[in-house]
């Protein structure tokens, strides 16, 4: 909170004077560590008040989207990884499903439900994340260190899934490239049952903490309408009063089965953030025990992938063995398949909002246009107008509340 | 007000061929969204129009991504809108010649297009008459070529020590 200083009582005997303002320019970033990757801030600053910032991306740009019109479909799975790579599954699982739509593939429920606890937990991983790191720049280190031992076991169900940890390359067009073992769903159930608690030690040393509050109430206030017209999407725009989630609004992979508030905010402001960021842990928990009670009632247990051998790349054991499995794998892998001609444009919810894939295809192996909608890209905008006129400890914490992480800002 | 309205797609194409006519040169329903290809002089009045219509409502701009056709020889852009209200979602498209790549800025009607239109500069070299800052925002700032545009080669052709016929790139 802004100190409200009696300035006509303190600064009584200080001569004004007549010269005009100096300001200072301090230079955060690129290689800082309150800012979570690599981008910079200029500010021009009037002693510790900002009175305005010039922001340099670009730090991390690695060309995906030209790297994408010379790869075929299953080659740009491990590009949509390093976006947000903090939640890769949900940008692996959304490219599938950009894809699936675009040449017609429908997905068997049980494929959808394994996705749908897969990208829970992403957004889980993200959310402890964003949450623990507003707490170390504010200076409590103490919840990070816990919680972020549930981030490696989270890590841990990845490893046990697709073998990678943190740029998942998770999932084919059309399922996953092997059935969840049984190890996987011990240490989810495991996770499920020790997660509950492990969230609310750490929210209980922020949440109601006086110093946190006074550090994140009214710091970094953004109006509704402001939110919208700078393109906020995710807990961002949440925490600022709109009730906007693609998963209620469009829904895909039959999250529309599914029952889970969509907790939003009042004033936009750092603790708005932090407590919409909370409750969505809290959801998809919820969540993910919904789809693991349809995946236990279903009779089914072997399906992983949707059968429609055109596009989905059969299991290698058949490949080995079946001469049209290995007929099907060499036309996929080697392109001789007939994609169709169009374009798709397909969004998730991801951690930080609304991340969109916008396909277009000529017919041939590989996209022709391939544009990733990244919504850290689009608020991070709005940065400048949220810390004018604030101190920089304000802007440092607004930063870390807003989750900026530079893969998904620069692509 | 949100009304039971049958057709959105049709209320859409309705309306904008109603006010601007020719201008709307083609419509139609690609996968699941409504695809709107407008001519180029008209692109900003009917953003706005979609935006400030009672019964459209567009006030959300998803993305904006720029285009090459170089069997054209044009550049376009493509306008993901979203209309909160009525839940529906369209893509409207322009195009312009290679020889004068330029439009006019919607940051007037939707500031997130401010850093969309700077990519998009800065991917093609598309320019955007009455942005506040068009300058290169994901490459160096003294690159003098469009990388996205189809004729920038993905690699570096410079290189002796590498054989791509096989697998061409």
């Amino acid at each position: 909170m802004a100190l409200d200083l009696d300035t006509d009582y303190w600064d009584k005997d200080v001569v004004k004077s007549e010269e005009p303002k100096e300001y200072n320019t301090l230079n955060v970033g690129p290689t800082h560590p309150a800012t979570h990757g690599v981008f910079q801030n200029v500010m021009l600053m009037d002693g510790e008040f900002i009175v305005s910032t010039e922001q340099t991306i670009g730090y991390i740009h690695r060309a995906f989207e030209k790297i994408a019109e010379r790869r075929p479909f299953y080659q740009i799975t491990p590009l949509t990884d390093r976006l947000n790579y903090c939640s890769s599954p949900i940008n692996n699982m959304g490219w599938h499903m950009t894809v699936e739509k675009l040449l017609g593939i429908e997905t068997p429920k049980r494929v959808d439900y394994l996705r749908i606890v897969i990208m829970e937990l992403a957004r889980i991983a993200d959310h402890i994340i964003c949450n623990s790191v507003i707490g170390v720049d504010s200076g409590a280190l103490t919840g990070f260190t816990y919680i972020f031992q549930d981030r490696e076991f989270i890590y841990e169900i990845y490893e046990e899934i697709c073998g990678a940890r943190l740029t998942t390359n998770m999932g084919r067009i059309g399922g996953f490239e092997r059935n969840f073992s049984t190890k996987a769903w011990e240490k989810i159930r495991y996770f499920l049952k020790t997660f509950p608690r492990h969230l609310q030690e750490f929210e209980n040393l922020l949440a109601r903490n006086r110093i946190f509050m006074d550090r994140t109430i009214n710091v970094g206030p953004f109006p509704a309408d402001r939110a919208l017209a700078y393109g906020f999407t995710g807990p961002n725009l949440r925490a600022c009063g709109v009730d906007y989630d693609v998963r209620v609004m469009n829904p895909y992979c039959s999250y529309d089965e599914f029952e889970f508030i969509v907790p939003i905010g009042q004033n936009g402001d750092t603790y708005d953030r932090f407590i919409v960021r909370q409750e969505e842990m809290k959801q998809s928990m919820h969540i993910i025990e919904q789809a693991i009670a349809k995946l236990d009632k279903m009779e089914d247990k072997d399906t992983y992938y949707a059968s429609d051998p055109r596009f989905v790349l059969p299991p290698k054991e058949k490949v080995y063995n079946n001469m049209e499995a290995l007929i099907w794998h060499f036309k996929i892998v080697m392109g001789e398949t007939d994609i169709p001609v169009g374009e798709v444009y397909h969004c998730v919810e991801a951690a930080n909002g609304e991340l969109g894939f916008y396909l277009v295809s000529d017919g041939g192996r590989t996209p022709s246009r391939l544009h990733f909608r990244r919504p850290c890209f689009i608020y991070y905008q709005a940065y400048p107008e949220m810390v004018m006129g604030n101190m920089l400890s304000d802007a440092i914490l607004t930063m870390s509340s807003m989750n900026v992480i530079a893969g998904e800002l620069d692509a | 007000m949100f009304q039971i309205i049958p057709d959105r797609n049709q209320l859409v194409v309705a309306k904008l061929t109603d006010h601007f006519g020719e201008a709307i040169e083609r419509h139609e329903v690609i996968t699941d969204m409504l695809c709107i290809t407008v001519n180029k002089e008209v692109i900003n009045e009917a953003l706005l129009f979609l935006r400030d219509d009672k019964e459209m409502q567009f006030n959300f701009l998803t993305t904006l991504c720029g285009m090459h056709y170089p069997e054209k020889e044009q550049l376009g852009l493509v306008f993901h809108l979203h209309s909160f209200v009525n839940n529906q979602r369209i893509r409207i498209k322009t195009s312009t010649d290679m020889s004068n790549p330029v439009f006019p800025t919607s940051t007037t009607i939707w500031p997130s297009a401010n850093w969309m239109e700077r990519e998009t500069y800065d991917f093609y070299g598309i320019l955007f008459e009455g942005h506040p800052n068009l300058v290169r925002i994901l490459n160096v700032d003294d690159m003098t070529d469009f990388p996205l545009r189809k004729d920038f080669p993905l690699e570096d052709q410079t290189r002796e020590d590498k054989d791509d016929s096989m697998f061409g790139r």
